[in-house]
């Protein structure tokens, strides 16, 4: 067979358009990425000077566009080191921890510039940092603080919404613990380290890291996150107010409010602690371990009388929810349609999570309120459970009188065969 | 007694009535160790009469549609007198009368009643059977709660797998894609009207065979009673038998009665398809010998898709089973010794697959 | 044995089986016919308790006001607005499931539990709810106000 050949003309300027083409199709690839030739080498060289494609690749501002050039300088477009890093292309080289509020505010605090990339983006971080203790400790020379990066990392930065960011609410508690929880690198403060353990075993944590409950709060939640401060003793239940609306309402209102105030102590803190709360229980109003009020109060005195007052509403309406239910699960188990009666204890559970509430008023008549109204359809609920066994047993009671009336006929029939047959 | 002999006379003069049950009078039952077996179909047949009865009261306050379904039935359940007593008896009775099917089924196979010339009762026993699983399948979905959403879901998925006619066939019960109200609709119009219509006529034709061939006998006892005629040993079949089978009757319902109250079948709760599927979701026990199977079966065979085969698989048995009188005939031997060798095969596999699908997560 | 004598077993044999038999078949008889008779009776309550449900009275509620009402297995809402008009959503907050309630003076849906509010219908808008709550059709006809479930297309 003959092999067919393209006879091609020789044509010189066939490698122009090659080359053209070649830097066409090069410029099409590298269309919205400016050239950062300093990963070039950085991303081989060990640490700390060390930062590879992969890491930087994950950061928000390489995805935005900037290069390592934009906060160290230098020129990103050369291959040559001296050039890159030199100072006449404005090369700063590595940051001093010193000046990294101001560096990262260059940009973060300029509305003008912040506009181009993410126009909802707050630009008064650097602002409230100044306001923490973290700022403050900064202006007055304290390096040990955290700054910017601590926090956010850096080369790899990602945004808050991102599950892996060091900031994103998930994540927030661990990244203060990597100072706060660190007694060696707090020594010299005057403050404890014990908050993440105690945080860990609290109820906030449990609903935002195992129940994935995002609107649990986390350390920022309640001390800020750039302005992050202590609320300060009296301003407490200003914070937990915030969610817990109902029961700052009732203690604003309460005799206790002056008398936290008046004695310095710090609100909701001094009976539900602070980092490490618990979920409270009933116990808390009684004369056991758990117990609060008995922390400050004389037993004796008319207050632990109100106390007990109280803890005995609470006992009695949860002792009758209990047994409503006890009955409930009974006659259910028998195959009674109990669920009309269940949705009353829900109710009635509604009625204890009220009382529980209205404790924080500390006035036993409110208290009683709810009580009441709880025992009542526990009261009602507990009698549809009885009358379910009662329509239980007259089941059972009628089917044995079926039953022996069905036997009667067998014994009959069978008489009547052995008469028939005989 | 005279009421009954007058009203006897009156039937007799306008239907002809002494003419018309003459032959039950002459039917007779034989007696051996095994005539205990003989109670199942009428068992069966009395358990079916109970469904009409207890369905027909249901339908008074059932409402089919995804709506109102549940709360329907949850009505019935918990406000409308003895409500409870009549669908528990409902749902009770139609699990031992699917159970029942299948041991008459079975007690025919092994005492080989199937035999010639019985073959066309046996057929029409099959499919009665058939039907009896699929009044089973139908009135599952009936309360619209979850365990039967997903139970017909499930169902009628493995109804697609089947090659050709799988899918129209699945759109066909579905009334659709998926399983929805219209699912239910069409569900409750098989259950109440179409289901009991072919039934009917099919438990005529049965019962009608079963009254003119007359009761079988055992193959070694009817060898043995046709050498020595002066051994067999039956019973009249009216009154004797017949009140005995009544005996047995009462004795049903009085079962029946004790499981409803004792044991009232729960409501579950209502089906919602935007929910996931609970896990280790079954299909009802009468179905689990199968469903077992199914999962057994590697996902490919050969080049087959493992679910294709085990539904194939289980059209072709259930096509052999129906013709399972024609395989045997009077001559090979061999023969009657694989359906016997079958058929222990048959019941130990049912059994077995079924306890093993209802332990099994 | 004399000619009486022989009957009286026999009697008595009958009339111990006529007992049986009749009072047991009168008996078991009874306790069939008599459920089934009862059930034949609609009872008071025609309403199924189902998908529709009368929340209130056409007078019951003033302009700006919310009320609980049960539907099905779980609590409902039913808000008329300042303007008149009638809402309805479930009343079960999607945070953690307390009851919620209708603020009369927020003009909004609020849950107490965790300080979680929605707008009139039913959309979360501040606090922990994660998810709107389930809204409901409302009718009025005559002078009562049916609420019912969103029917399925």
């Amino acid at each position: 067979m003959a092999i067919l050949r393209n006879e091609l003309r020789p044509f010189s300027g066939a490698r122009y358009i090659g080359l053209t083409g070649f830097v066409v199709l090069a410029a099409c690839l590298g269309y919205g990425q400016t050239t950062n030739s300093c990963l070039d080498c950085h991303s081989a060289l060990p640490d700390p000077l060390g930062v590879t494609q992969e890491k930087f690749s994950q950061d928000i501002h390489a995805q935005k566009g900037l290069t390592c050039a934009s906060c160290h300088g230098g020129d990103p477009t050369s291959d040559d080191p001296d050039k890159a890093m030199s100072k006449k292309a404005g090369w700063k080289g590595e940051i001093d921890r010193k000046q990294i509020p101001e560096l990262c505010g260059s940009c973060h605090s300029d509305p003008a510039y912040m506009r181009q990339f993410n126009p909802s983006l707050r630009t008064d971080q650097l602002g409230q940092y100044h306001t923490s203790v973290h700022g403050k400790r900064f202006a007055a020379g304290d390096t040990k603080v955290a700054v910017c990066t601590d926090c956010h990392s850096v080369h790899d930065l990602r945004a808050p919404s991102d599950p892996r960011s060091t900031v994103n609410p998930l994540n927030v508690a661990n990244t203060c613990s990597r100072c706060h929880a660190d007694a060696d690198y707090m020594k010299g403060y005057s403050i404890p380290t014990d908050q993440f353990a105690k945080y860990s075993a609290s109820v906030h944590h449990q609903a935002l890291a195992v129940r994935g409950d995002l609107s649990a709060p986390t350390c920022t939640t309640c001390h800020g996150n750039h302005g992050a401060a202590p609320p300060g003793v009296d301003k407490v239940q200003n914070v937990c107010s915030n969610c817990h609306a109902f029961q700052a309402q009732m203690y604003e209102k309460s005799s206790h409010k002056k008398a936290f105030e008046a004695a310095s102590l710090p609100g909701c803190v001094v009976c539900h602690s602070n980092h490490g709360i618990s979920h409270p229980t009933d116990a808390y109003l009684g004369t056991g371990p758990d117990a609060v009020c008995m922390r400050c109060h004389t037993p004796g005195d008319h207050c632990d009388q109100a106390r007990a007052g109280l803890q005995s509403g609470l006992s009695q309406l949860d002792e009758a929810i209990k047994s409503a239910d006890q009955v409930l699960r009974v006659a259910e188990s028998s195959g009674m349609e109990v669920s009309e009666a269940r949705l009353g204890q829900d109710q009635a559970r509604d009625s204890l999570t009220k009382a529980r509430v209205t404790i924080h008023s500390f006035r036993k008549d409110l208290v009683d309120q709810d009580i009441q109204a709880g025992l009542k359809t526990a009261a009602k609920d507990l009698q549809a459970g009885k009358e379910a066994m009662v329509e239980r047993n007259y089941r059972r009671f009628g089917l044995g009188i079926s039953l022996i009336a069905i036997g009667m006929v067998l014994a009959g029939l069978r008489l009547y065969i052995k008469k028939i047959e005989s | 007694m005279s009421f009954l002999r007058n009203l006897r006379n009156w039937l007799d003069e306008r239907l002809e009535w002494d003419d018309l049950i003459a032959p039950l009078r002459k039917k007779t039952v034989p007696l051996h160790r095994l005539s205990y077996w003989y109670f199942l179909g009428g068992i069966t047949l009395f358990l079916f009469v109970i469904q009409v009865l207890t369905g027909i009261l249901l339908l008074l306050y059932y409402r089919s549609g995804a709506n109102e379904a549940f709360e329907s039935v949850q009505y019935i359940m918990t406000r409308v007198r003895f409500g409870w007593l009549i669908r528990s008896i409902h749902s009770w009775s139609a699990n031992l009368m699917i159970f029942t099917a299948f041991a008459h089924m079975f007690s025919v196979l092994f005492l080989k009643a199937y035999r010639k010339p019985r073959e066309l009762t046996w057929v029409s026993g099959v499919f009665l059977l058939f039907l009896v699983m699929g009044f089973g399948f139908s009135g599952y979905l009936l309360p619209w709660n979850t365990l039967a959403f997903f139970a017909t879901k499930v169902g009628t998925e493995i109804t697609g797998q089947v090659p050709v006619i799988g899918k129209p066939l699945m759109i066909f019960l579905r009334g659709g894609e998926e399983v929805t109200g219209a699912t239910l609709t069409r569900f409750f119009g098989f259950h109440v009207a179409l289901l009991p219509g072919i039934t009917t006529l099919l438990i005529l034709l049965h019962v009608l065979l079963v009254q003119r061939l007359g009761m079988s006998i055992p193959p070694k006892l009817e060898v043995q009673w046709t050498a020595n005629p002066s051994e067999k040993r039956e019973m009249k079949f009216f009154p004797n038998f017949l009140l005995r089978e009544l005996m047995a009757w009462y004795a049903a319902l009085g079962v029946l009665g004790a499981l409803a109250a004792v044991f009232p079948w729960n409501l579950g709760v209502k089906a919602d398809p935007f929910v996931s599927a609970p896990a280790g979701i079954k299909p009802e026990w009468y179905f689990l010998f199968m469903f077992q199977t199914l999962k057994l079966i590697p996902p490919k065979v050969w080049f087959i898709d493992g679910e294709v085969l085990g539904v194939l698989a289980f059209g072709l048995v259930g096509l052999l089973w129906l013709l399972l009188p024609f395989f045997e005939s009077d001559q090979p031997s061999h023969m009657k010794r694989w359906i016997t060798g079958l058929s222990i095969f048959a019941l130990a596999y049912t059994a077995s697959m079924s306890v093993y699908g209802y332990l099994a997560k | 044995m004399t000619a009486d004598q022989l009957p009286q077993p026999e009697s008595t044999r009958r009339r111990v089986i006529g007992i049986f038999l009749g009072s047991g078949l009168l008996a078991s008889f009874a306790s069939f016919i008599y459920p089934v008779l009862r059930y034949l009776v609609p009872p008071a309550v025609a309403d199924l308790g189902g998908d529709e449900i009368v929340a209130a009275k056409l007078t019951e509620l003033k302009p700006n006001s919310g009320k609980i009402f049960r539907f099905g297995n779980r609590p409902g809402l039913l808000i008329r607005t300042a303007s008149g008009e009638y809402r309805a959503m479930s009343a079960t907050c999607t945070h953690l499931s307390c009851t919620v309630q209708y603020r009369d003076d927020l003009r909004q849906v609020w849950c107490a539990c965790h300080n979680g509010r929605y707008d009139l219908n039913g959309r979360n808008i501040s606090g922990p709810p994660p998810r709107p709550l389930e809204g409901f059709e409302v009718q009025v006809r005559g002078d009562e106000i049916f609420v019912r479930r969103r029917r399925e297309a």
